[in-house]
């Protein structure tokens, strides 16, 4: 049992220890193929399908020159039988050196970590949390602006159900962030969320309106979907589902810094025309997922820094 | 010795647990598992009193229980007194406390929480000792400790 090895959750991430992965990270975009994780077996456990982020981590693994076993229906697996979460966990890592998991459960990541044997990183367990996707949105940001310091970040579109808004959040107390909140009421900051500002000096503002002049003030400019289920009252979606599309027209006094990010996928929240401007970054972004998460799965396999410095050998 | 409580026998050694609210007893006496002992245990159910209205007591004989044990009560019951008795004397008084850490005790209101849809314990951090605020380690959901459900007992 070695749950601290585990990687289950962003919130209780040091800076120092975002600042180490992000240095991690690096060393891999340099040299994305190797041979550091020869000889290991990597498990991904599907218990509800994504295939986005499945390919993510198992290129991630297959890069580094580890093996990839593992589920993504869970049909195929004795979960439908009744078996528990902990006897499939017990029964892989026998097999495996670490398991990645997606959940459709909350929790279970946390759960999984405190009876593996074998560390556990967390693909995303139901609302709660996707922590590698803010590890590549960190990574993103560090990237494009040089640091994560004394950032404005501009929030947009559904941030009451948007668990990347909120684990993003979380993660960048460390880094004295300026928050700019951009949603319809319905799907409104939480307010538990501006309490946890409040308590750790995180300073925000709370916009209605997304237009040229509050997209001026971002160094990053985060979008996310808003998806008509989300809302109780039709009349209500119908309103303001085009108010929060970005359009390249929007961008004409951004700063030259701004950098657009984008969980993927899109539906329509931003307009196909700003695809070629120079302030697009979600594909890119993307693309960073796979040089995080080999960061990640070499971290709680136990490789360090030094290691993975060390380590050039290209596959 | 008040002439209500004697409306339940006195006891040589044990413990009274006095100021139940009485629509918390049968919670109270499954969080300490009387249902379970061979000693005797008397209790006294809707007993009319002048802070609380109607009130519950439990007096267990020959029966002391640990610290951690009773401060569960609290979870429930956090404005109960306990006695501790020897040779029909009061020797100790005792209050119950909030733990910071609530383990097996409290069920998560969360159905999508891996806690209710797995045979494993629960667990729960005291957020805010002040409103009353518990929340789950697992889904990190957070709820109002006036209104918790109790799980139903499970052994590891
Ligand atoms: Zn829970």
């Amino acid at each position: 049992m070695n749950p601290q090895r585990s990687f289950v959750t962003i919130a209780d991430l040091s800076r120092e220890k975002i600042l180490y992965l992000i240095r991690m990270a690096e060393e891999f975009e340099a040299f994305p193929n190797r041979d550091l994780l020869k000889n290991r077996i990597v498990a991904t456990l599907f218990f509800e399908p994504s295939t986005r982020t499945r390919l993510s981590f198992e290129t991630a693994a297959n890069r580094l020159g580890a093996k990839v076993i593992g589920f993504t229906d869970p049909k195929v697996t004795s979960s439908t039988k009744g078996e528990t979460l902990k006897d499939t966990i017990m029964m892989v890592s026998n097999y495996a050196d670490v398991i990645v998991m997606r959940h459709y459960l909350e929790g279970a990541a946390q759960y999984a970590s405190e009876v593996s044997p074998v560390p556990v990183v967390n693909a995303g367990d139901g609302a709660n949390q996707h922590p590698s996707q803010t590890m590549l949105d960190l990574y993103s940001i560090y990237k494009t602006q040089g640091r994560l310091d004394d950032l404005n970040i501009l929030l947009v579109g559904d941030l009451k159900y948007g668990r990347t808004v909120h684990s993003l959040l979380m993660a960048m107390r460390h880094f004295n962030p300026t928050f700019h909140f951009i949603a319809p009421k319905e799907l409104a900051m939480p307010e538990e969320y501006k309490v946890y500002c409040r308590e750790h000096g995180i300073r925000y503002e709370e916009h209605e309106d997304f237009n040229a002049d509050v997209i001026a003030k971002a160094d990053i400019l985060y979008m996310t979907r808003v998806q008509r289920e989300r809302f109780t009252d039709l009349m209500e979606y119908e309103r303001v589902k085009d108010v929060y599309i970005l359009r390249a027209a929007m961008l004409n006094k951004a700063r030259e810094n701004m950098k657009i990010l984008h969980p993927l996928p899109r539906v329509n929240e931003i307009a196909y025309d700003v695809d070629n401007d120079p302030h697009a970054y979600y594909f890119e972004q993307a693309r960073n997922g796979l040089y995080a998460r080999q960061a990640i799965i070499s971290d709680v396999l136990g490789f360090t820094l030094e290691d993975v410095q060390n380590n050039k050998l290209q596959l | 010795m008040k002439r209500q409580e004697l409306m339940v026998a006195a006891i040589e050694n044990g413990t009274v647990i006095d100021h139940i609210p009485s629509n918390k007893l049968f919670q109270v006496v499954s969080l300490l598992g009387l249902e379970h002992l061979k000693t005797a245990v008397m209790v006294g159910y809707n007993l009319p009193s002048a802070k609380m209205g109607l009130k519950s007591i439990i007096k267990v004989d020959g029966k002391y229980f640990s610290d951690e044990e009773l401060n569960t009560l609290s979870v429930v019951a956090p404005n109960v007194t306990l006695c501790i008795i020897k040779d029909y004397e009061v020797v100790e008084k005792k209050c119950v406390t909030l733990p910071t850490t609530i383990t097996g005790i409290v069920k998560c209101n969360n159905p999508k929480c891996i806690t209710n849809n797995e045979p494993m314990q629960t667990r729960f951090v005291l957020t805010d000792a002040e409103a009353g605020t518990l929340q789950c380690q697992y889904c990190k959901k957070e709820q109002p400790l006036e209104n918790v459900k109790l799980t139903s007992k499970i052994s590891i």
